[in-house]
């Protein structure tokens, strides 16, 4: 592998421990009495509002439709996350450091296999705080689910409810780009260079 | 031919008289319509999802309360409770607020606010708190400008009317504060004929804490028993003075209207607080045994707790020399306004045609050169034509009050003949002037009395409304203008109806206040000793007679909202915590058969209501603040019974 793809890869590994420390994800919920607007951000290992109060108050407004409450202690996706990145970043530096293409393949499988699963996931947390809803809820309407969008706008109710990846789920799907294109390079390029 | 010649006659002269009667009460319909420019409803305009360019404080006069409006739409938007009770949010009425009223005099729900003023860093108004005065029952109140509540109120003791107050100087060092009425110092039951012999008037100075604002009375000095009437302190070269205007120096106590009005020429004393504060600290004061309360809001317990004061430091002026000088000041003076380099004293006068312009560099030279004109017991006269730097002529009739624009002029209100005059500072001369309806009292430029004015807007501040609105029965709001001082004329804008009376006013950039603005109280700040900050903790406790509900509020229920064992007699309290942490979520609370107000209840925030039930029964309480879309289903039972029923109340969590 050429010296310049090795250290791609080692400072593409490295970027994703931005993802510890910046936002992964956000949903935004925007409606006419929240002129400021509401929203949580998704986090290696935790849930937050956007603004200090914004997740009590989102909670505080679900339950009127029945919807359980978010608690980021009780989501035990968040605790094993850290580790699973942490596990990505090793495998990069391995492929990086080593340039062994076998390793770059590797690490793209697992990659692809934790993005795949974690976005199915992700979407199947979004389908049951959509769905299963108290039926003792204040507010109930034939029919009608609450579930936001995976990647995207929604208008549920009174509220626009915006689902994208945010700084760190950016970076993290950059950085899989370009481990894809890399190993695009090394299966498609010329072979005499490699 | 004769009878038609006279018939053409009857005709001419009908038709003429008509012409005429028509003319005449077309005329009168509309003598009092001013003129306005056909783009002022654009400068007042403010579009929807825009704000206002100022927020302005106009004294509530004799509802006690200060009103909060925006410039230029004029729009009221909020009434902050000061000195009477409200039973709109339970000001006054809360076991929270009710400390907050407390006097020597015991608990007293109402005042006359007349002057509010900003604290001020130097000289300019700085958006922490705002102050203003209670005449009748001499207090002084500090308003928090991050949550728009009354923080303190202090009383003032050895006071009749505290009119001349609440003036701050440019660092807030202090708030003044004079009485209005000379009464007897100390009071005693003395023959009301005497009053040369026992009344005094005592100037007060309220030491302002700089970080919280706590106030304290920090000396109060002698005075003869005139009637004290407004103040303005001194900046740039006059920093560590303050001008006290003085009427009645006849010192009659009856018929004030005749008897007081004999002296050609009252008084400004002009007292040096710099040197009040060494004499002071020299240990030159007697300390003099009084009643007064000092009562303070705390925003984490949510509680005002009142404390009993017994003593001032009194400093008589014959015992520090230099003090005070009076300025004689012509007919009756009142407004007394300092202009924004600190140099010109511009003195008002109820009976005056002319406004007198006192110089600070002429007085202190005529202190230096001792040009007195006698003095009265131990304060020195200045000679008039000794500290006069100009007198405004042609000024209209009762030149009342001034303010200026920072570009060199200033602008007076004149009650008697019902105008705003505008004239320029060291000419004397005036440029412009411009009707009020009706009978102007003050008028406030947005910082008009500080270093640095924001001079765009004048607020003329009426006090007769007459036909200026629809009728509402004898009993009229009362009327504010709006003019515009941008350019050379004034133009007047807008009227906008007030509250109470407005007497003085002040205002304030918007986005000073707007970047300090609290939206909620932080829950877990909250330290009231009756508190549940959680539905965990939302619980009812018998306590002999006493029952204490500790009872939250959310959205759309009450936690517990069954509550049985409650027994006639007993004292009901019911402590209610808002547990919201979203801005603009308030909740209410009103139970059947209470003899207060309601509740409401700010997030975050524990507000108590004590309730005395006198027969059983089951009594619905529900929340009175529309909170959401379940907000009818926000509601209880207590069930009040003649028997011995153990507490029970319905807690899930």
């Amino acid at each position: 592998m050429k010296t310049k793809f090795k250290i791609l890869i080692v400072i593409s590994s490295l970027l994703l421990i931005t993802s510890y420390f910046l936002p992964i994800w956000y949903i935004s919920l925007d409606a006419p009495q929240y002129p400021e607007g509401m929203g949580m951000q998704i986090f290696i290992n935790d849930i937050r509002g956007e603004k200090e109060h914004d997740l009590k108050n989102i909670n505080e407004l679900n339950h009127y439709i029945g919807m359980n409450r978010i608690i980021p202690d009780s989501i035990s996706e968040l605790k094993y996350m850290p580790f699973i990145i942490g596990a990505l970043i090793l495998l990069g530096l391995i492929a990086g450091i080593s340039g062994k293409k076998i390793m770059l393949y590797i690490w793209m499988l697992v990659y692809f296999i934790i993005g795949a699963v974690g976005l199915y996931d992700f979407w199947h947390w979004e389908y049951d705080y959509g769905h299963h809803l108290n039926p003792e809820a204040a507010l109930k309407i034939p029919g009608m689910s609450y579930q936001p969008p995976l990647i995207g706008s929604k208008q549920i109710m009174n509220f626009y409810a915006t689902s994208m990846p945010d700084i760190a789920g950016w970076i993290i799907f950059g950085v899989f780009f370009i481990g894809l294109a890399i190993t695009t390079i090394m299966i498609f390029g010329k072979k005499k260079e490699v | 031919m004769k009878k038609l010649k006279f018939t053409k006659l009857s005709i001419a002269i009908v038709s003429l008289i008509t012409v005429i009667a028509i003319f005449g009460a077309c005329s009168r319909s509309g003598r009092n319509k001013a003129m306005v420019e056909s783009d002022a409803a654009e400068k007042v305009y403010v579009a929807p999802g825009t704000y206002d360019e100022f927020y302005a404080f106009l004294s509530g006069g004799f509802s006690g309360q200060l009103s909060v409006y925006g410039l230029p739409s004029g729009r009221l938007f909020k009434v902050i409770p000061v000195y009477s009770q409200n039973p709109e949010n339970g000001y006054g009425y809360t076991e929270e607020t009710k400390p907050m009223l407390m006097t020597s005099h015991g608990f007293v729900p109402w005042d006359d606010a007349h002057h509010p003023d900003l604290s001020q860093t130097n000289g300019v108004p700085d958006g922490r708190w705002i102050f203003i005065n209670g005449n009748n029952t001499p207090r002084i109140a500090r308003i928090n400008l991050k949550t728009f509540e009354t923080n303190e109120i202090i009383e003032i003791p050895n006071t009749g009317g505290n009119h001349a107050s609440a003036f701050v100087t440019p660092n807030t060092e202090y708030v003044v504060a004079a009485t209005r009425f000379s009464v007897p110092y100390p009071q005693s039951d003395v023959s009301i004929t005497d009053y040369k012999k026992f009344f005094k008037g005592a100037i007060s100075y309220i030491k302002v804490e700089p970080g919280t604002g706590k106030m304290s009375i920090a000396f109060q000095i002698l005075m003869p028993g005139f009637d004290y009437d407004l103040a303005h302190s001194g900046k740039g070269p006059s920093f560590g003075w303050s001008f006290f205007t003085c009427y009645n120096s006849e010192q009659s106590q009856t018929l004030l209207e005749v008897n007081a009005s004999k002296n050609d020429k009252d008084f400004i004393a002009a007292v040096n607080w710099k040197k009040a504060e060494e004499a002071v600290a020299a240990g030159k004061f007697k300390t003099m045994n009084c009643n007064y309360f000092h009562n303070v809001y705390n925003d984490e317990t949510h509680s005002a707790t009142s404390e009993k004061l017994t003593s001032v430091k009194v400093l008589d002026p014959k015992d520090v020399p230099g003090l005070i000088y009076y300025l004689p000041t012509p007919k009756s003076p009142h407004g007394v306004d300092v202009d924004p380099t600190g140099e010109y004293i511009a003195c008002g006068g109820k009976l005056a045609a002319m406004i007198p312009v006192h110089s600070f560099t002429k007085m202190k030279k005529a202190i230096e050169e001792k040009k007195f004109d006698g003095e009265i017991d131990g304060i020195p006269i200045l000679k008039y034509d000794a500290v006069i730097a100009g007198e405004v002529k042609d000024c209209g009739l009762g030149p009342l009050h001034t303010e200026f624009d920072g570009k060199g002029y200033a602008y007076t209100s004149a009650f008697i003949t019902s105008e705003v005059v505008k004239w320029k500072v060291g000419t004397w001369q005036v440029v412009d002037r411009i009707p009020s309806y009706y009978s102007i009292g003050h008028l406030m430029i947005p910082g008009g009395d500080c270093a640095k004015p924001w001079g765009k807007y004048l607020v003329a501040l009426n006090k007769i409304t007459k036909d200026r609105y629809l009728p509402t029965g004898p009993e009229m709001c009362q009327a504010a203008q709006l003019i515009d001082i941008s350019g050379d004329k004034m133009k007047l804008l807008l009227d906008f109806p007030t509250i109470g009376e407005p007497h003085y006013a002040q205002a304030i950039p918007a986005e000073i206040l707007m970047k300090n603005n609290q939206k909620i109280f932080p829950i877990e700040q909250n330290k009231h000793p009756y508190a549940a900050k959680g539905e965990k903790e939302a619980k009812v406790v018998r306590d002999g007679n006493n029952v204490h509900i500790y009872m939250t509020m959310t959205r759309s229920h009450f936690m517990p909202d069954n509550i049985e064992g409650v027994k006639v007699g007993d004292n009901v309290y019911i402590h209610t915590t808002n547990l919201e942490q979203d801005w603009d979520v308030p909740h209410g609370f009103a139970i059947l058969g209470a003899e207060y107000s309601e509740l409401l209840v700010m997030p975050g925030q524990t507000r108590t209501l004590v309730w005395r039930p006198k027969e059983v029964g089951v009594y619905p309480f529900y929340c009175t603040d529309f909170c959401s879309a379940l907000h009818q289903e926000m509601s209880g039972y207590i069930r009040v019974s003649n028997t011995n029923i153990p507490i029970s109340y319905n807690n899930p969590n």
